[in-house]
């Protein structure tokens, strides 16, 4: 398998600058990266037009985040790029945990069938950039992808936003209404606006690497608590597409980063995990983490999306999937407030909602933190402790933490949901992600009920529930069972039972009932401020 | 339910501290400990509970400056 090439995007002279007539766009994204270029495509399939500036020309170096989890495959296959992702990632839902060479514990992270997406999948975010830059090529009239365009100051005014932006061919300045600062965990945007990057730095070093080499390892993620290939610390191996393993080890806080990224003393350590099979570097890098945010992600007119907002460690595929979490819950609201059908205070619900995501990442992601490089004293006697029970005692391996991997975040609390009236007892709750299941269409065609949701607010009436006749404007009604959709392994009966629910445009339950009035469905709209225009 | 706060341990609470000290002789200070976590998190599964054990820790905690 030829290793991934790298191919730099074109630079083009922009119109402000060829003399070209101005283009113009709503939304200014700060940032190419899958964070940036995602929400491009979302606005995109909202109608609304997007130009994205990057200070590089070229996908990601080296393989960065990799583990893409189920509920990021969904909103990539609602963005249309899900299906490729999937099928040249490594699909993978076995996690095992080692103390020293012995496994102390595994974990199946989707124990359940009748999904479309698996629990993970692992491809190196080069691949996910470059297929999300592929996929902005399908709406030329609303994203215009500006590469080696370096933004040097944001500033804002009751009317919109201004950029100052810097070229090859000199500066010109961009005018939008919105700005998305999508531009990485060492944001300019937010240095520029000094807002306060809270949180905890962790001493502790890694180093990462990305090794080809032709082994028959399992697609599953293994962790080693102190391995005897790695005295101890710990080593984390995932597999990636290409014959490409993505290997993880802790170096303590006192390593020399310069040092230890010199091939002549990585190669040792991979050898060992190898087992003397013939490898070749592709990329090291090393690394200290924080987990951190700022206060506020909304700052009038510039948004603060992804690791510009928060970052966390690695351990828990919580940044990239976080962030794409933020994408998800952003663009239809930003969609909405630009095109007038909903009224600017929606967008502090992506405040609300994604402070609540982040803090959750962030706590999770430092647990993780703290078991795995534990302060000396009585720190590390609990976590070695729990290791210890762990070999023979079932509760402790629950504890043993190696990483809690991402999952939908819950928004029980946010202040867009409405009623949850009454309802069957079943796994769908008002505030989640919708669950998928498999269906069968008019001509008893497969699909799946995750693909007629999402993109606008959907009525989703199930089983033998009844919808109201008349729908509010900007509803579209997706029945299954009794002339609908059919459920075709039973999993939409199972998971939804005989109910209705309003479906967000990001795929969230935002109410739930057994047998609502039209009055009802609007009352639920109106709390998500998307029934202005209709 | 509540944390129990009052005696519950029977006509076996003598024997019972006694055992805990005999369970750290000839142990390391580190060993203590990790022994003494061990034990913390095994009752802490037992009892299952967040709102007793939460109790506990800050009973625990408290008791510090008594």
């Amino acid at each position: 398998m030829a290793r991934y090439q790298f191919e730099p995007f074109d630079y083009v002279t922009p119109p402000e600058l060829s003399g070209a007539a101005s283009a113009s766009a709503p939304v200014i994204i700060v940032g190419a990266g899958p964070i940036g270029l995602a929400a491009a495509i979302d606005l995109a399939t909202h109608g609304v037009a997007s130009i994205v500036v990057d200070d590089n020309n070229v996908v990601s170096v080296g393989s960065r985040a990799i583990c893409w989890a189920k509920r990021s495959l969904e909103i990539f296959d609602r963005l249309g790029v899900g299906e490729r992702m999937l099928e040249k990632g490594v699909t993978w839902k076995l996690g095992r945990v080692y103390r020293g060479d012995r496994e102390v514990y595994n974990f199946d992270l989707l124990p359940e069938d009748g999904h479309k997406f698996p629990a993970f999948i692992n491809l190196q975010q080069y691949y996910v950039e470059q297929f999300l830059v592929e996929r902005c090529a399908d709406f030329p009239d609303l994203i215009d992808v500006r590469f080696k365009n370096r933004v040097l100051s944001v500033g804002q005014d009751e009317t919109g936003v201004t950029a100052e932006i810097d070229t090859p061919d000199g500066a010109y300045t961009l005018r939008g209404e919105y700005l998305l600062a999508c531009d990485g965990a060492n944001s300019r945007i937010r240095r520029q606006f000094g807002l306060d990057f809270e949180g905890r730095h962790f001493e502790e070093r890694f180093l990462i690497a990305d090794v080809e080499m032709e082994a028959d390892f399992p697609s599953e993620r293994w962790f080693w608590f102190a391995p005897t290939f790695h005295p101890g610390q710990s080593a984390l191996l995932h597999k990636q597409p290409d014959n490409i393993y993505r290997i993880d080890l802790q170096l303590g806080p006192d390593a020399d980063p310069e040092e230890e990224k010199k091939p002549e003393n990585v190669i040792p350590r991979i050898e060992k995990i190898v087992g003397g099979r013939p490898f070749k570097l592709d990329w090291v890098s090393v690394y200290s983490f924080n987990c951190r945010r700022i206060d506020r992600f909304v700052h009038d007119r510039v948004i603060f999306v992804g690791d510009s907002a928060h970052v966390v460690s690695p351990f828990g595929a919580r940044g990239g999937n976080g962030g794409m979490h933020d994408v998800d819950n952003l663009c239809w609201k930003l969609a909405g407030v630009v095109t007038g059908d909903a009224a600017p205070g929606l967008l502090e619900s992506y405040n609300d909602e994604r402070v609540h995501g982040a803090d959750e990442n962030i706590r999770n992601s430092s647990w993780t933190s703290r078991f795995m490089s534990p302060e000396p004293g009585i720190e590390m006697a609990f976590r070695n402790a729990a290791l210890s029970l762990a070999v023979d005692t079932a509760f402790a391996r629950r504890v043993v933490n190696a990483g809690r991997l991402s999952v939908p975040c819950q928004l029980a609390d946010s202040p867009l949901n409405g009623d949850d009236a009454g309802g069957p007892e079943v796994p769908q709750k008002v505030g989640m992600v919708a669950l998928d299941a498999p269906l069968s269409d008019r001509d008893g065609r497969p699909t799946w009920l995750m693909n007629q949701l999402g993109g606008r607010f959907v009525c989703l009436v199930t089983g033998d529930a009844e919808a109201p006749a008349d729908l509010p404007g900007g509803v579209e009604l997706v029945r299954i069972g009794r002339g609908g959709f059919g459920d075709a392994e039973g999993h939409v009966q199972e998971r939804y039972g005989d109910a209705v629910y309003l479906v967000r445009p990001d795929q969230h339950v935002a109410a739930r009932w057994v047998a609502p009035g039209v009055d009802d469905i609007r009352a639920a709209l109106a709390r998500c401020a998307a029934t202005i225009a209709a | 339910m509540a944390l129990k706060t009052e005696f519950n341990l029977g006509t076996d609470s003598d024997a019972l501290f006694n055992e805990l000290l005999q369970a750290h002789e000839g142990l390391s200070r580190e060993q203590s400990e990790q022994l003494n976590a061990g034990l913390i998190l095994i009752m802490m599964n037992h009892i299952g509970e967040s709102g007793i054990i939460r109790e506990a820790v800050a009973r625990a905690r408290a008791a510090l400056d008594a």
